[in-house]
């Protein structure tokens, strides 16, 4: 055994070729995984839905659309970005019920403060009550975050417990709050983060402009990574892994923004945008399959060729790719977010090495509150409005986007990207079923199986792998 | 004679009903070892939490360096630049053994992020001198066999300057060569002055590495004793019996 056992240690191995890919590239196996899971319901979406009515989807359906798949992620950005702060509490052996019924709460604050409160005083449109609607979400988040972590960490109170109290406590807030009324509509300004408005999207120009930095970025840090290995002498990556890594990254970022940036604005923002800025729009034939604007006599009509614009990134996607670097950054590359996992890999052992282990929960928690708040603005600019009910049910997608992008609930385990792409998995699911016009109780059942399947297919992964 | 290093005084601590420890006073010189000894559920394991900070005493005293000084957490110890090894691993299994070598103390760079590339060069350097065949930097402490982990957890306590060891049975989990390198250890770091508490269930051991002996039983301590003046039948009767020899008694 011992001879066959050092036969196999790594370089005398012959490998197949993707093997000694992935093992030179040190590529995570499991979010390739979950890649091609995507990728396999996005063709699946898109096959069935053509075979309902014929589209102009990459497959012939309209899953494949660059507006299905530009409103696929603004449509994710509310429970991913929510997701992120899940990982690190699940990562600490903790739970948060409560994000939902704290996201309707935190919504209603925000827009009792914009509608009832300063819209009256200030006049409408004023530009302090679209920072103080912000300002209220994200502190008010931040403090009813904290307080579920202080019952946590120094009453002992199991998280379970504490944030099951906060989601039924906190929806009866949020109905007092609203006195059980749709509360609308939001400020204007407040209403760009949803992303529903043209001054949300960042255009083409800027795009391409922001996925170059991007790339840049990967690789200036490929290049700072390897640099710092050389410089005490560790094992480096082949050069080709390198390259190989900066293309992959490369190519996500820049095949993300052509779909972006190839979604046309609708029909009628384009009209509207045209008149109000003068705009000649030039002649052109009626189609009504086109996404431009034409002058057809004195009529203005679709058609393929005339003025069209684009819209590139929305806000709230934005707002979901920032907070998910800035929450990897804060999960691998500070203290925090070392303790973090170290808490949750032994909490005795970490408590043991002096770290201060209930300060950490709190943090936790508070960061999670902050970022419901984040979520609160993002769903009820978005909508426009506030209800007591706005964020039903989305603990449940959050912490299912969070456990299927790997999040381990024996804690310990688990990443910010997973768990965007987790969310992302979900809202597909989702999506592709209302496109298919299925009931809703047929969704809940499928998104349901989903969850279930996918943890284990995730388990039977990792066993093998150990 | 210098000051002790560490005083415990009338040390109590009770769970529940039970008194793990019971008004037990032990000290500790700068360059000395002082093994405890007792059987399982003796006490000794509690005590020395005492003054790691892992437990609260219910009663009595700790001075260092003839002050008294009060630990109430793990920090507290550490801040008094006491060490402890502890019997159960207090390893994060999830995390490599470079950022558990420097789990609560992590090396930063200049823009305040962690220095993983760094933390990982001290750990070479350490368990080089440790355990030279000591390769697993970079997988999670689960993958490491019982005595990679003992070592990891030694070279934590010794990478930051102890003045004050503990170890509570480190050898548990090691082969013979393994232990030997342990030996060597304690004998170097009692060199360079540091004082050790050393918990251990070998006889021998204690007699060859060990300066005096404090022997417990049920909580309370049955004496201190100079090893070179006692035999091992000595202390195996105090740890039997829980009676002091007569010759030094
Ligand atoms: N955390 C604890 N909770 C309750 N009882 C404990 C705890 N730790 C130790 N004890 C009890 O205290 C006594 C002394 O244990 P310990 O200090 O571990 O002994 P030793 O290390 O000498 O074997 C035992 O009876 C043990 O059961
Ligand atoms: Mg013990």
């Amino acid at each position: 055994m011992a001879t066959e056992k050092s036969l196999n240690a790594p370089g005398v191995q012959k490998e197949g070729p993707i093997r000694s890919f992935l093992r030179a590239t040190e590529l995570d196996t499991r979010i390739l995984g979950m890649v091609g899971a995507l990728l396999l319901i996005w063709c699946t979406f898109d096959i069935l839905s053509g075979l309902v009515r014929p589209n102009d989807g990459l497959l012939g359906g309209s899953f494949l659309t660059p507006r299905n798949l530009w409103t696929l992620l603004v449509q994710t950005s509310s429970i991913a970005v929510m997701a992120t702060g899940m990982v690190l509490v699940i990562v600490m052996r903790q739970i948060d019920l409560s994000v939902g019924s704290m996201l309707s709460m935190l919504a209603v604050a925000g827009a009792v403060v914009q509608v009832f409160q300063l819209g009256p005083w200030l006049g409408v449109g004023h530009p302090v009550i679209w920072i103080a609607g912000v300002v209220t979400c994200l502190i008010f988040g931040t403090l009813v975050g904290a307080f579920n972590g202080v019952l946590t960490a120094y009453l002992q109170i199991p998280s379970f417990i504490v944030t099951l109290g906060g989601l039924i406590a906190y929806s009866g807030i949020a109905f007092l709050l609203a006195s059980g009324v749709t509360i609308a509509p939001m400020d204007r300004t407040f209403d760009i983060i949803g992303g529903g408005v043209p001054q949300s999207w960042l255009g083409p120009f800027w795009s391409w402009l922001l996925a170059l930095l991007a790339c840049g970025l990967i690789v200036l840090a490929l290049i700072n990574g390897r640099k710092q290995r050389r410089k005490f002498n560790f094992p480096l990556r082949p050069i080709w892994a390198e390259v190989a890594l900066a293309a992959i990254g490369a190519v996500a970022v820049l095949g993300t923004t052509a779909v972006v940036n190839s979604y046309a604005w609708p029909f009628m923002l384009i009209k509207q945008y045209a008149q109000a800025h003068g705009v000649t729009i030039p002649p052109g034939v009626q189609n009504n399959d086109g996404d431009a604007i034409c002058m057809a006599g004195d009529q203005v009509v679709r058609c393929t060729e005339g003025l069209i614009y684009y819209t590139g990134y929305s806000l709230p996607v934005l707002i979901t790719l920032a907070v998910g670097a800035a929450m990897t950054f804060v999960a691998t590359r500070t203290k925090f977010g070392r303790y973090i996992y170290a808490i949750g890999g032994n909490p005795e052992a970490a408590e043991l090495a002096g770290i201060n282990t209930r300060m950490v929960t709190v943090k936790v928690f508070a960061l999670m509150g902050f970022l419901v708040g984040l979520s609160a603005i993002i769903s009820s600019a978005r909508l426009d409005a506030a209800t007591n009910a706005l964020g039903q049910s989305n603990e449940l997608y959050v912490i299912a986007a969070t456990v299927i992008g790997g999040t381990s609930l024996a804690g310990g385990v688990g990443t910010v990207y997973g768990a965007l792409l987790g969310a992302l998995l979900m809202q597909s699911i989702q999506s592709g079923m209302q496109l298919l016009n299925l009931p809703a109780a047929f969704q809940n059942i499928v998104v349901g199986t989903v969850l279930v399947l996918a943890v284990f297919v995730d388990q039977v992964y990792r066993r093998r792998v150990k | 004679m210098t000051a002790p290093l560490v005083e415990m005084r009338n040390i109590s601590v009770s769970f529940g009903g039970i008194k793990a420890v019971d008004n037990v006073t032990v000290d500790l010189y700068p360059g000395e070892v002082v093994g405890l000894l007792g059987h399982n559920g003796a006490g000794k394991s509690t005590l020395i939490k005492v003054l790691s900070g892992a437990y609260k005493r219910d009663g009595g005293t700790i001075l260092i360096n003839g002050e008294e000084v009060d630990i109430n957490n793990p920090r507290d110890a550490k801040g008094y630049g006491i060490e402890t090894i502890y019997q159960a691993l207090a390893l994060a299994d999830n995390v490599d053994a470079a950022s558990n070598l420097f789990l609560g103390r992590e090396l930063m760079t200049k823009w305040g992020t962690l220095d993983d590339v760094a933390m990982e060069a001290a750990a070479r350097k350490v368990m080089g001198r440790l355990n030279p065949n000591f390769r697993r930097f970079k997988e999670p402490a689960k993958s490491l066999s019982g005595g990679q982990r003992q070592s990891v957890a030694i070279a934590r306590a010794i990478l930051f300057n102890a003045r004050i060891l503990i170890m509570d049975e480190p050898t548990a989990a090691l082969g013979p060569q393994e232990t030997r390198m342990v030996a060597d250890l304690i004998q170097e770091l009692k060199r360079q002055g540091i004082g050790i508490f050393l918990i251990d269930h070998d006889i021998h051991t204690v007699m060859e590495l060990c300066d005096r002996a404090s022997v417990m039983k049920n909580g309370q301590l049955v004496g201190t004793v100079k090893v070179d003046e006692v035999t091992d039948d000595d202390i195996l009767g105090m740890i039997i019996l829980g009676k002091k020899p007569e010759k030094v008694a």
